[in-house]
């Protein structure tokens, strides 16, 4: 099997999604098509020869060729993520290697059947790659998108997820606020619940796809009650980032 | 100076014991969870561990006999490819040779496939079990292992990345040649040394 080689990628450009995260477009010499989900890893090194490397989900399709989208949110006190956030401008260097992963991704097979995402923050980003696959190869599968961020600001991607959800039909977007919502809010204003689930999931018909991604306790608590409310165990994928706080 | 690195990058924490970190590791406190679905949950009544495959005869035991085996504390520092290292993890649990005593093994094993609740597998070879190398882990840190963590038992062979000790473990089926289990089918290394940074298939 062919080595995945480490490539140094240049920062094209950079966006500020929401005040704690923020988009890094980068152009790779050797650009491979990925399968939404998938990761790269990322390297840093120091002049002393010091390196600490750091998985980062791909935002963008695989149409989007020649360049990737990795979307970083800031945390703080991280070692790499404060580096990429204050460190890194257009034009710098960065040094990847990708994609990687093969079973946390929405395959085209997939595109006929109902999908539900459920993301909590940053743990939208691999979900985004798959909704804008899905949007480029027009499919119309009935599909769902459960967000649950801290607050009005927090909502990445906010404006194309709108954007989307009034374009296709197929497509809901369902956000729910756990600590501040926006003003005149009159959605979900608490953590995903079981009754969440089963409302969301209530209009599908059939045994949809599903993919949880986010902080570890938000993904451990929302498997957990996906099985509950009745989802077989082999329809139920998840990828956990970041701390337990357990 | 290495040919390439990132300006003004430098370590932000000094890692305890930096020769007990294998290389594209940082140091963590806490306890990571990685797993591919939701956490089985699996009654201690009907929970069974198995040792078969190429042995004369299967064996077979539950919760409870399980448990009247001989427990041994271990600590050890762990490895997950996800790049998190947590040093002096203590363990409570059952030594693989000691329930290697309890089957004859026919001459031609040399693999092993660990099969969990959930249906999760990975692929070991059989001398990496072996001779203090692995464990059935039943307590950590003095408490029983928590089902997000692999509760009620799991497989811990500290040496390799941390995937390969198996959460939920329902048994270990003895083979002649290597298969992959679930990661390494979806392109993860069969062997999985963390001082070698043996990831992905292609690092082997
Ligand atoms: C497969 C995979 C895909 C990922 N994709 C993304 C992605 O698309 N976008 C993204 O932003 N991150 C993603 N992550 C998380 C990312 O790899 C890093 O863990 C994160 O950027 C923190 O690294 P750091 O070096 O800044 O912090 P560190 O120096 O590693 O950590 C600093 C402190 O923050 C804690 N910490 C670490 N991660 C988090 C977190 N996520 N939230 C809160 N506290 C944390 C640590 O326990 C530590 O105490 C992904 C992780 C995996 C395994």
């Amino acid at each position: 099997m062919k080595k995945i080689q480490w490539q140094i990628a240049s920062v094209k450009a950079i966006v500020q999604e929401t005040p704690r995260v923020k988009t890094f477009t980068l152009q790779l010499p050797d650009w491979i098509p990925h399968l939404p989900g998938q990761h790269y890893d990322l390297r840093l090194t120091a002049e002393d020869g010091y390196q600490a490397e750091r998985s980062y989900s791909i935002a963008s399709p695989p149409e989007q060729t020649d360049e990737i989208d990795l979307t970083i949110e800031l945390i703080d006190d991280g070692e790499v993520s404060s580096y990429l956030h204050d460190g890194i401008t257009v034009g710098d260097p960065l040094e990847v290697r990708g994609p990687i992963g093969g079973y946390f991704v929405w395959k085209d097979t997939m595109a006929t059947e109902p999908l539900v995402l459920i993301a909590g923050g940053s743990g939208v980003v691999p979900l985004m790659a798959m909704l804008r696959h899905r949007a480029q190869i027009g499919a119309t599968n009935p599909t769902v998108l459960l967000f649950s961020v801290r607050m009005d600001n927090g909502v990445i991607y906010q404006q194309e997820l709108e954007r989307l959800a009034e374009q296709n039909t197929n497509f809901r977007l369902l956000l729910t606020f756990t600590r501040q919502p926006p003003n005149g809010w009159t959605g979900y204003q608490r953590r995903i619940d079981k009754e969440m689930l089963q409302e969301v999931m209530a209009p599908l018909n059939g045994q949809p796809n599903c993919f949880v991604c986010g902080p570890t306790l938000l993904v451990e608590q929302v498997a957990s009650a996906l099985v509950d409310v009745g989802l077989p165990f082999e329809r139920i994928r998840t990828e956990r980032f970041g701390p337990t706080g357990t | 100076m290495p040919s390439f690195f990132n300006k003004g990058f430098g370590r932000r924490r000094e890692p305890a014991a930096s020769d007990r970190i294998p290389p594209g590791q940082y140091e963590t406190r806490d306890f990571p969870v990685l797993t591919a679905g939701p956490t089985p949950r699996i009654p201690l009544t009907t929970w069974s561990f198995a040792l078969d495959g190429l042995v004369e005869t299967p064996m077979q035991w539950t919760w409870e006999q399980f448990n009247d085996l001989p427990h041994q504390s271990f600590t050890k520092d762990i490895h997950c490819v996800t790049k998190w290292t947590r040093l002096d993890t203590k363990w409570e649990g059952v030594s693989i040779d000691t329930l290697l005593e309890h089957v004859q093994l026919k001459p031609e094993a040399r693999y092993v496939m660990a099969y969990a609740y959930g249906d999760y597998t990975t692929n070991i070879p059989l001398d990496d079990l072996r001779h203090g190398k692995a464990f059935i882990g039943l307590r950590f840190e003095g408490l029983p292992l928590a089902p997000e963590h692999g509760g009620p038992a799991r497989l811990v062979v500290p040496h390799l990345y941390f995937w390969k000790s198996a959460k939920w473990i329902k048994g270990l089926r003895f083979m002649e040649s290597d298969k992959p289990g679930f990661w390494e089918r979806g392109g993860y290394s069969m062997y999985g040394d963390p001082w070698k940074e043996q990831r992905y298939r292609s690092d082997d």
